[in-house]
């Protein structure tokens, strides 16, 4: 099935509530060698004015990619994963992410175009806490690869 | 405890560097992200999978190498929490053997300077045996 262009401008509304713990981040920074104390020692993250530890900047995708699944995963879109390459991927932050936060992520689906059978797919993810401040946008492209080339 | 050495904007200048590291990465580190990440597409742990879609074998996450670079710059602004924007286009796969690694180097300069805004954009050469593996990868950092 082919990428189905008429999923752009489609807004899936904010989900459950994602809470940011601090064992997740150790998780993240030790997998990406992070190693700035301010990731894993409360006391190093408070000296530096922060409430608990903080996240590492690309930290965010981890609620992103959560966020985009029920789009790229529904069938009717028409992405096949074995064909997808990830093209880029933007973070901006208006406040740092830390363990504590309660987030929730509204997904943007801001562009699908397919020009030579090559389906470009832009996501962005608007992540805020409860009461609705916004704290990351992560957007993504994918894109998808015509079926009958290698 | 790191904010005596935390560098200062208007001491930096376009196309200094800044920072300079070579991060390895092996097997094991692509599934520890798999699990950290949630991200568990196996071209990133299967070699069966990766060749049977066009791949040489298993290849690192792309969020996998950002994540990395971007450490880099992290330790040079003494403070997570500086990092305002960052991104980055994935213009290369970077296969990781097994056995050995794959050494990524990173090398943090700086790209412009805004006084106005209190931010620096630093601009990372991220590479494989030399070869770029990632473009235009940009973060902006708010410094004081």
């Amino acid at each position: 099935m082919p990428v189905d262009i008429t999923f752009a401008g489609r807004v899936y509304p904010p989900g459950d509530v994602y809470v940011v713990s601090r064992e997740k981040l150790r998780e993240f920074a030790e997998a990406t060698g992070a190693t700035h104390p301010a990731h894993t020692d409360v006391e190093a993250a408070r000296a530096l004015g922060h409430p608990d530890v903080v996240a590492p900047p690309t930290f965010a995708v981890v609620i992103a990619q959560r966020t985009e699944a029920q789009y790229v995963e529904d069938p009717a879109a028409g992405i096949d994963f074995s064909r997808v390459v990830h093209a880029d991927e933007r973070f901006t932050h208006h406040r740092p992410i830390h363990a504590g936060d309660r987030l929730r992520a509204a997904l943007h689906v801001d562009a699908v175009t397919v020009r030579a059978g090559l389906a470009m797919v832009t996501t962005r993810c608007e992540i805020a806490d409860e009461g609705g401040a916004p704290v990351a946008s992560v957007v993504s492209t994918l894109a998808v690869r015509p079926e009958d080339a290698s | 405890m790191t904010g005596g050495s935390r560098p200062v904007a208007a001491e930096l200048e376009v196309g200094q560097e800044v920072a300079r590291r070579t991060v390895g990465v092996d097997r094991a580190r692509l599934v520890r992200y798999a699990g950290a990440s949630g991200d568990f597409n196996p071209i990133h742990w299967n070699d069966r999978v990766a060749t049977s879609v066009g791949l040489p074998g298993v290849i690192a996450h792309g969020m996998w190498t950002m994540g990395a670079a971007i450490a880099v710059v992290v330790d040079w602004a003494g403070d997570p929490g500086l990092v305002v924007d960052y991104r980055t286009r994935f213009t290369r796969p970077v296969p990781v053997p097994d056995p050995g690694e794959a050494l990524v180097e990173v090398v943090a300069t700086v790209g412009a300077i805004d006084a106005e805004a209190g931010t620096v954009r630093v601009d990372l050469a991220v590479a494989v045996d030399g070869v770029r593996v990632l473009g235009k990868a940009q973060a902006v950092v708010r410094l004081v």
